[in-house]
């Protein structure tokens, strides 16, 4: 009872807060607290699905805080996407195996606990050891040890990797598995954060209020509806919060979200919903933000299904995928916020991170001529009818699947070649994915990790890797990303996973069809709104006006 | 009385038992939870068992139910998926989800009931066709046109209220909401209000009262309306149920986080534990709602006896 009194009034503090911060814009520091260095910004959020650890949040909402409320080894730059050193001041290594890392001395938790070498090697022991039930455990498989920690089935006979050691206070050293030259590139992703003593030893409270060691940190969080986040003022990393705070607030609908930010109640809205985008101009004008991010979406293909393991399918894949009219379906169904794929990354690795337009060939460009001689060649398609699998009832996928298969069943001049098949829930469409029940295509995405061009390739391709859904397998492929991952200099190594993309290009086991946007909006008391290439806001530098 | 009050809460117990089971196994056939949780990657099997394990899922499905019914007795409703208790989230819910009710019902009856009289004793004048085809249109129209249209025009284009309701759900910010969430219902009851006194208008006992000199109003209020009221409470009292389950369009258009967002939330994770137990609790408040309901007949009209 007496919590709830309390959160009510901390409720009606920001309520006043906020109403100072609406009419902030014409005094200018009127020692109102509301506006400019201090203002806070409010912005549009979902109930993370996942209790908020960081090696145990592996969806966007749950991340964003963990962004704003943590900082790692590394950091990706929020417009090119490179990995920065952070807390790390140098991570070495001479064999792309063996890797020393030593961190800055003048990091601290909000709680006023050191960060040490410790605290990240704690901190990793926890994400990987099977028994914590982490969903982003897999993070670490690259750790010797791993597979002791965290073995395929059974239960795991030790609880510490055995890759982790700690030197002193301010170095560990780590020891792969395997040769993985761009390693050191993964780091800056949530499950690799450091966590302070207080995790452990009282861990419900920590869930509750999590402590971490970023520009913010949390002043309250009632579950399932809403956080406010304040500015750290001791914080000692260069990207000081640059306002007061952010108040996340869980919105039922995020048309209901967009609502609110058209009639001045919200100030940031990450995700403007698809039924808005015709209004979005007329709406915002150049406060709406549509800028690409490391997602991409396919079409997947069963493996497992004999029919579709021939080499006719090579060239029935083919020929589907030239039957696609990614142009018009992107322009007339996504309003412009994909952008059609042409190869199996996404621009914003930039040319140098692997991200290489037109790599896919012809295969991806509409055909419809071809498309029909290509699928005739190879035999038609396999069971005579293509059907596509997606799930009902989030992310409107219907409206542009039934669009593919237009476009399909144009090219090839029979209206029955291709439809749709829905499935009711995410879960059930998840499920029947990862069991291999499904015996037709289905519609995947793909959100990198990390912006390295092997999160776009090994988890999704590779012989038997997680997310290889459809149980595509190729030697060939397997042994250029192998060498890829061996390579000491990093030029070489992106250029040897394109040469593997090459390969997905020649075997088209899944079929590219879209980079997505992140978008966003914001209202006229907020500026220098940017997203950063996981399509998140850069919350810390937005400026209250 | 209480004999009769004693058996129908008797009557509850096998109706309870019922709908848990067919709720419970409605849920588990949805398919594998564990698998919606990973997202679009697939789960390390390794984990994925922890966890089914961890959530009782990978026993068969009847020790699975009698286990959660052994836990609601202790009060234990189960951990939803993001590891919240239920029982916190109804903590959470049911007083949202209440008030609201509360405010539609109120609608319902200050409203529906006034209209119904106002056009029942006018039969066939202006007043009354107006009202029907009012009425009509409330009923034709889906609520969440009327939601979305009211939160645009009041909300945006006029700023009277604000589009969303904040979480601890004020009453005056549920005003509209709950106007919304009775519309349908509220114009029902005008229409079955006007019809039960249009009939009773011209009984016998009114024609009395009428010439025994009584004042208009205490006709009206004491015998013409008491005597119409039974079919109107009948409806409110099932309606009571029917508000919270079916508030999941409202509360969606509303940003409120009460019943209806949680079931929404539950069934798109296939969290069984947070479906099953709210469902649970709304059954409970639809029987008690009907039992307050068949109480209140003898109230209205002192004939009828309970044995």
């Amino acid at each position: 009872m007496r919590g709830a009194t309390r959160a009510r009034w901390a409720v009606g503090a920001v309520a006043v807060a906020l109403t100072a911060t609406a009419c902030g814009g014409g005094d200018s520091g009127g020692g109102g607290g509301g506006g400019g260095a201090d203002g806070i910004v409010s912005s549009s959020w979902g109930d993370p699905q996942n209790p908020l650890e960081p090696a145990n949040t592996n969806e966007v909402q749950g991340g964003k805080v963990l962004d704003m409320v943590f900082r790692g080894l590394v950091r990706y730059d929020s417009k090119t996407g490179q990995a920065k050193n952070e807390i790390a001041e140098k991570i070495d290594s001479s064999d792309s195996q063996n890797f020393t890392i030593t961190i800055k001395d003048n990091w601290t938790f909000s709680n006023g606990e050191k960060v040490t070498a410790q605290s990240f090697v704690d901190a990793w022991n926890y994400g990987a050891a099977l028994k914590n039930n982490q969903k982003n455990a897999y993070f670490f498989q690259y750790i010797d040890g791993y597979d002791k920690v965290h073995p395929e089935s059974g239960s795991a006979s030790v609880d510490k990797l055995s890759g982790l050691k700690v030197v002193n206070p301010t170095t560990f050293t780590v020891k792969l598995s395997q040769k993985f030259s761009l390693w050191p590139d993964t780091l800056g992703y949530a499950a690799f954060v450091p966590l302070p003593k207080a995790f452990y030893s009282d861990h419900d409270a920590w869930l509750s209020k999590p402590i971490g060691n970023g520009p913010y940190t949390i002043e309250s969080y009632s579950k399932g509806s809403s956080m406010n986040l304040r500015r750290w003022d001791d914080y000692p990393g260069t990207d000081k919060a640059q306002n007061g705070g952010i108040d996340l607030k869980v919105y039922t609908d995020n048309n209901t979200a967009y609502t609110d930010l058209t009639a001045g109640n919200l100030d940031l809205v990450d995700d403007v919903p698809a039924s808005q985008l015709k209004n979005v101009q007329a709406d915002l004008g150049d406060r709406y933000i549509n800028t690409p991010a490391g997602l991409i979406q396919t079409l997947s293909f069963p493996f497992y299904e004999k029919a579709w393991d021939t080499p006719g399918a090579v060239k029935v894949r083919q020929g589907l995928s030239m039957a696609i009219n990614r142009d018009q379906i992107t322009d007339q169904i996504f309003q412009k916020t994909r952008t059609p794929a042409s190869d199996w990354t996404s621009p914003v690795l930039g040319e140098e991170g692997g991200f290489k337009e037109g790599l896919c060939g012809p295969s991806c460009d509409y055909d419809k001529a071809g498309a029909k001689k290509l699928i005739e060649e190879g035999g038609g398609i396999p069971g005579g009818q293509l059907k596509i699998s997606y799930n009902a009832d989030t992310g409107s996928h219907k409206e542009w699947v039934d669009a593919v298969c237009n476009s399909i069943n144009n090219a090839l001049g029979n209206n029955k070649a291709c439809v749709g098949d829905p499935i009711g829930t995410f879960a059930d469409f998840r499920s029947q994915v990862s069991t291999q029940k499904l015996t037709g295509a289905w519609r995947a995405g793909w959100q990198m990790d990390y912006p390295l061009i092997q999160n776009f390739l090994q988890p999704l391709y590779y012989t038997n890797a997680p997310s290889n859904d459809g149980k595509w397998s190729n030697d060939e492929f397997d042994g250029l990303v192998n060498k890829a991952n061996a390579e000491t200099d990093k030029a070489k190594a992106v250029s040897t996973f394109q040469d593997a993309e090459k390969i997905l290009a020649e075997q088209m086991p899944v079929i590219p069809l879209w980079y997505q946007n992140g978008s966003a909006g914001y209202s006229d008391s907020v500026e220098n709104v940017a997203l950063n290439v996981f399509s998140v806001p850069v919350y810390n530098e937005i400026k209250v006006k | 009385m209480g004999r009769y009050v004693i058996r129908r809460l008797l009557q509850m117990i096998p109706v309870f038992f019922g709908t848990t089971l067919l709720i419970f196994f409605m849920v588990n056939v949805l398919g594998d939870p564990i698998a919606g949780l990973c997202g679009e990657r697939r789960c390390d099997p390794a984990t994925a068992a922890r966890l089914a394990s961890e959530f009782g899922l990978d026993k068969p499905a009847w020790q699975q139910y009698l286990t959660y019914l052994g836990n609601i007795f202790t009060g234990d409703f189960g951990t939803a998926f993001n590891g919240d208790k239920v029982i916190d989230l109804m903590g959470e819910a049911f007083p949202v989800t209440i008030k609201l009710t509360v405010v539609a019902i109120v609608f319902e009856i200050v409203i529906g009931i006034s209209l119904g009289v106002v056009t029942g004793l006018r039969r066939g004048r202006p007043i009354d066709t107006g009202v029907l085809i009012l009425t009509l249109v409330v009923i034709a129209v889906p609520t969440f046109v009327t939601g979305l249209l009211l939160q645009l025009l009041l909300g945006v284009e006029w700023g009277i209220i604000k589009p969303s309701v904040s979480p601890e759900a004020p009453i005056d910010e549920l005003i509209v909401p709950g106007l919304v969430l009775a519309s349908v219902s509220l114009a029902y009851v005008t229409r079955l209000t006007r019809t039960s006194i249009a009939e009773n208008a011209r009984a016998d006992y009114v024609r009395t009262a009428v010439a025994k000199g009584l004042p208009r109003r205490r006709v009206i209020v004491r015998h013409l309306l008491r005597n119409s009221l039974i079919p109107v409470v009948t409806f409110i009292g099932t309606d009571v149920g029917a508000l919270m389950g079916g508030a999941i369009v409202t509360e969606r258009i509303f940003n409120i986080h009460g019943v209806g967002y949680q079931l929404y939330q539950g069934i798109l994770r296939q969290s069984s534990q947070t479906v099953v137990g709210f469902v649970t609790v709304l059954v409970l408040v639809f029987l008690a709602a009907n039992l307050i309901v068949d109480l209140l007949y003898a109230v209205l009209d002192p004939r009828i006896r309970y044995a």
